[in-house]
């Protein structure tokens, strides 16, 4: 027959063994440091988790492809440093008003520079690249997942950024050839496209 | 409950030491938990890639003063941190460094090789001032500042090193492109400081 449940008295040896565990902290030899791969890995993948980031990204690196040196590396390597400025503001409270209007404009401007093959003075380029980054770093910079590593997952964040700057750059490439020259012009569009239908969505 | 096990409560209560909030333990050594310390801090990492970059940039006269001034200053910040626990909250600090030393990386920064050594001396002395008031306390040994030191040398020979035999072109493009993804990482982390994050 199955033993009745009820409530016990603590045995003398319960405080024992609650003492013992007061020892425990000896045992916790946890780094200070938390969530550092999780963090990384979150900061790696959210920046491909939005489809306007996405395409603004790749749309960098397809113009400094049409751009040409040094423009080509001009933008990328200034890209990161303004949106993370937009982070930055993001992060001190600073409100910016339009982040997502901003946002969907990047990719129908940078979407038809491409389109057009537009090639101002690098300078100018530079501004138009770097205005629209710090609506991309103001919106998505300060999205930090609980109890994961605010460094790493910053690091990550700006390397997966980067890192469609690059692909954006490989596409770009064929444009050595005609018809890749049509299919990065038609990317282009593409990009101007979806900006138009992100702006709408924004705005309705 | 008894008197006694009150007591016994009580007294383990007293005599439970502080966790080691700090130093990574691997097993090896205080030797080993010292490089595992550099190779798993990412500001700690990140200062000395930032600075690795930089002097690999500025070519191999400003990389072989950097080499040494950085491990030595990070050794002799160590043994003052270990003696100065308070240095211990200069630790959002480290973010200044990488972010400063990522920046010149990615504007390609003219500076001399005393600038770089300079630099790194003070990155050296910040980062060693944190490492010893944080380790110390952790029952870190000198060891444990000699495997950190070590690794920073072999990381710092290493990038420099690589980074001083580049060409001209794309690969001299990509340290720049390094160097912007730290100072960029840098300045949001400045952001999650002055937020509390």
């Amino acid at each position: 027959m199955m033993k009745a449940f009820a409530p016990q008295r603590p045995r003398a040896t319960t405080p024992a063994l609650f003492a013992v565990l007061l020892l425990a902290p000896l045992a916790a030899l946890a780094h200070e440091e938390t969530g550092q791969a999780a963090g990384f890995v979150a900061g790696l993948g959210h920046p491909v988790s939005g489809l306007d980031h996405v395409l603004a990204m790749v749309a960098v690196g397809l113009w400094g492809a049409v751009l040409g040196a040094p423009p080509i590396w001009v933008l990328p390597v200034a890209f990161p440093l303004v949106m993370a400025l937009g982070g930055l503001i993001g992060l001190l409270g600073i409100p910016l008003p339009g982040v997502e209007v901003g946002i969907a404009i990047s990719a129908v401007v940078l979407g038809a520079m491409v389109l057009a093959e537009v090639r101002p003075p690098i300078w100018l380029a530079a501004v138009i690249v770097a205005f629209f980054a710090v609506f991309h770093g103001h919106a998505h910079g300060r999205e930090l997942p609980e109890g994961t590593s605010a460094l790493l997952y910053s690091l990550g964040f700006v390397v997966a950024t980067g890192l469609l700057h690059a692909a954006g750059i490989l596409l770009g490439t064929a444009r050595r050839w005609a018809a890749g020259r049509q299919a990065v012009r038609v990317a282009g569009g593409g990009v101007a496209l979806a900006g138009l239908f992100f702006l709408w969505r924004a705005i309705a | 409950m008894k008197p006694l096990a009150w007591l016994l409560f009580g007294a383990a209560a007293l005599a439970a030491t502080p966790a080691y909030a700090h130093l990574v333990e691997t097993g090896f050594g205080a030797f080993y938990d010292g490089i595992a310390h550099v190779v798993l801090t990412p500001a700690d990492l990140l200062a000395v890639l930032a600075l690795a970059l930089l002097a690999g940039q500025r070519g191999t006269s400003a990389a072989r003063f950097a080499l040494f001034a950085l491990p030595l200053a990070w050794f002799g910040g160590g043994l003052i941190g270990a003696h100065w626990p308070a240095a211990g909250t200069l630790s959002p600090g480290t973010t200044l460094t990488f972010l400063l030393g990522g920046a010149l990386v990615a504007l390609d920064a003219r500076i001399r090789d005393v600038g770089v050594a300079l630099f790194a001396v003070a990155a050296g002395s910040l980062h060693g001032l944190v490492n010893g008031a944080t380790m110390t306390p952790s029952g870190a040994s000198g060891l444990a500042l000699g495997g950190a030191i070590t690794a920073v040398f072999v990381v710092m020979a290493l990038v420099a090193a690589e980074v001083t035999a580049l060409p001209a072109g794309w690969p001299r493009i990509a340290v720049r492109v390094g160097g912007s993804w730290i100072a960029a990482a840098g300045l949001l982390m400045l952001g999650w400081l002055a937020r509390g994050g």
